[in-house]
């Protein structure tokens, strides 16, 4: 045993190095120096303090959205419907401060209920995807993708019509709230240890529900074998379903981060890419819970690093992009051959 | 609006239609064979940037298409090799091509944004474009779009009507069956999946060289409808012309989106041109439900007439995937 674990490690060393040389192939077609562009995402991300509170601004919703979908994969569901359930969060959360803005409610508690908004938001876009999984027979790929273009129209008719900002109608976004509806952050610094903390606990719970729980174990059940499961009294579409309201669930409270500490206003890409960025992290670390963390938080050093390209090297900043999705690419693909050459399956 | 603006507006249905229906035709020959190729939203923009990049660099707008065809079978390839061979999930490899050819393309396409590049010419065909209605709908377009209508034809019969293309249902519904019959089968996937990647692959250009004329990155507007081509590909059921007929479904609705948008004014032209999505959910929706158990419990308690005539609308509609679809093959 101890020699596949070594195999399986050496194999993934290899696919990082390849996934390094198509990069720097990829630098030298575009005409860039590319230690120097590796060199400046590495600065973009760490060099201030004010890169790193980015990188864990992003890493929040980041962790939100790899949970979720950790969970839905578990039960065996592509959630590619993720993205529009942070945007509904997003929109729920916004609707909800809105609302209560100018009321007596203190802003702590105003927060506390867009919060929870929000998360009614992103469950009630996945609980949609759900039942027309389950009861429509559309795969949750084609129901979440439409549904994904649903909400972000959804969020420019908002943002154009009637949460217009006064006088000007932009797509750029509504009004921006008033401090005192902000996420507290730390002195001086734009990073919100609440959202932080939010993100850090709901990857542990996820991998306590799925590693020791007697629901997580059902849940697996589900995802491996539906027909089985069912033979074995699991009630498949009920855990299917719940999949997607605890995926909805934290994708709506990433929306609402997004919101209340990042953007503080309505955009149409409040999402920022980061339900599907989450797939590509569960499936880089193989669904498995406990490597949620550190991988979220390269991925998201990554994205914050690439903004620095554009203005340093006059490259566009979807580098970042790039690597994270060949490194992706090339880790199926190195698995796979591993599995080839060593007959196991 | 006078009847002659309408009729320009439904040729530019068709015109507006030719990408989705080279990415639509590409992946249903790709899934007929039993392969999803989900990257089609990658390999549309990929496929759009290095086609104009090819034809800015070269002055050859023929090889713009051509370096089209090419990166869509390249990533098909990609998509064959890791499921075939290295027997990976279909649907993820897919999915990350689609948002690794996504940012490839905007990170090589850099240099090329807002260059002036070429553009196809319209060319009616003699003695047919002066046929009224017709001439100016079907016969005043541009080669793309000829091509466009063309391959819905070619690829049905070739699908439904040759004995290659009976072997490419075979290794699509029943794998096992077709090997039996001597069939290769995981070769002719890998042929099948490069050929549907290189036809999708005609989408982009279609678009950067003809369509939305150009290279803007995000702002060429073009994100977005690999995800439509697939959905398409369903409501399609696997026909290339039941796939056309929901391709130019949909490039009327959108045709319709601007159109309309003067008398809805409270209502911005971005929503509109999303109007599509929630109508082909429902079409998902309809293509689906008669599978569902719920509805065959309500058509047993309806009366017998309405039964009857309910099962024939759901049949009509319904569609079923290649029974082998997604579903790796070995010959053990």
């Amino acid at each position: 045993m101890k020699i596949t674990r070594w195999r399986i490690f050496g194999f993934q060393i290899g696919a990082v190095i390849l996934a390094l040389l198509f990069t720097t192939g990829v630098l030298l077609i575009a005409g860039a120096p590319p230690l120097q562009a590796y060199l400046y995402v590495i600065k973009g991300a760490l060099s201030s303090i004010t890169n790193i509170s980015n990188v864990l601004s992003a890493w929040a919703p980041l962790l939100l959205t790899t949970s979720g979908v950790l969970i839905t994969f578990a039960a065996g569901l592509w959630n590619i419907g993720i993205e529009g359930q942070i945007m509904m969060g997003a929109i729920f959360t916004t609707g909800a401060l809105r609302l209560l803005l100018n009321s007596t409610v203190p802003s702590g508690w105003i927060l506390v209920i867009g919060f929870l908004a929000g998360m009614v938001g992103g469950a009630i876009w996945a609980a949609l995807a759900g039942v027309l999984k389950t009861f429509g027979g559309v795969n949750e790929i084609f129901g979440g993708l439409g549904l994904n273009f649903v909400a972000t129209a959804f969020a420019l008719y908002l943002i154009i019509g009637p949460w217009k900002r006064p006088g000007i109608a932009s797509t750029s976004g509504t009004l921006m709230f008033p401090r005192k509806l902000w996420l507290p952050t730390l002195p001086k610094i734009q990073f919100s240890v609440w959202a932080l903390g939010l993100g850090i606990l709901v990857v542990i719970l996820v991998y306590f529900l799925l590693r020791g729980t007697h629901f997580g174990l059902r849940l697996k059940a589900v995802g491996k074998n539906a027909k089985a499961a069912l033979l074995m009294g699991v009630p498949t579409w009920q855990y299917s379903m719940f999949a997607f309201l605890l995926c909805g669930l934290f994708a709506g409270l990433a929306g609402a981060i997004q919101v209340t500490s990042v953007y503080h206003r309505l955009t149409p890409a409040i999402s920022s890419g980061y339900g599907f960025l989450g797939l590509m992290v569960a499936m880089l670390i193989n669904y498995q819970a406990i490597w949620a963390a550190p991988v979220a938080l390269f991925f998201a050093a990554l994205n914050i690093g690439g903004i620095q390209l554009p203005i340093m090297l006059k490259l566009d900043s979807s580098l970042s992009g790039v690597l994270q999705g060949i490194l992706v690419l090339f880790i199926l693909m190195v698995e796979g051959a591993r599995q080839r050459l060593f007959r196991e399956r | 609006m006078n009847s002659s603006s309408v009729l320009l507006g439904l040729a530019g249905v068709l015109y507006g239609a030719a990408p989705i229906m080279f990415a639509v035709i590409g992946e249903t020959i790709t899934e007929r064979a039993g392969i999803i190729n989900l990257s089609m939203n990658g390999t549309i923009l990929l496929s759009a940037m290095g086609g104009f990049a090819a034809a800015v660099g070269t002055g050859s707008i023929v090889l713009g298409f051509l370096a089209g065809a090419l990166i869509g079978a390249l990533v098909a390839l990609v998509v064959a090799f890791s499921s075939i061979t290295l027997k990976q999930s279909q649907v993820a490899v897919g999915f990350v091509l689609a948002l690794l050819c996504r940012d490839l393309s905007y990170f090589l396409g850099h240099p090329f944004i807002s260059k002036a590049g070429p553009r196809l010419n319209i060319i009616p065909i003699p003695y047919l474009s002066g046929i009224p209605i017709l001439g100016t709908l079907f016969f005043k377009q541009d080669m793309m779009t000829y091509l466009s209508i063309i391959i819905i034809f070619l690829v049905w019969f070739w699908i439904f009507r040759t004995r290659p293309g009976l072997m490419l249902r075979g290794i699509g519904e029943r794998p096992a069956a077709a090997y039996v019959r001597g069939a290769n089968v995981n070769r002719l996937r890998y042929l099948y999946t490069i050929i549907g990647g290189a036809v999708a692959g005609l989408a982009g250009p279609t678009f950067s060289l003809s369509v939305k004329a150009g290279w803007a990155a995000s702002l060429s507007g073009l994100d977005g409808y690999g995800w439509i081509a697939l959905s398409i590909t369903i409501f399609g059921g696997w026909n290339p012309f039941r796939a056309a007929l929901g391709v130019y479904l949909f490039s009327f609705l959108q045709w319709l989106g601007l159109v309309l948008q003067p008398f809805l004014p409270s209502i911005p032209t971005q929503v509109l041109q999303v109007a599509p999505f929630p109508l082909m959910i429902l079409t998902l929706l309809l293509v689906n439900i008669s599978d569902a158990e719920w509805v065959e419990r309500i058509l047993a308690a309806m009366p017998e007439k309405a039964r009857r005539w309910m099962m024939k609308v759901l049949r009509a509609l319904r569609a079923s995937p290649p029974a082998g679809l997604g579903v790796p093959f070995e010959s053990e």
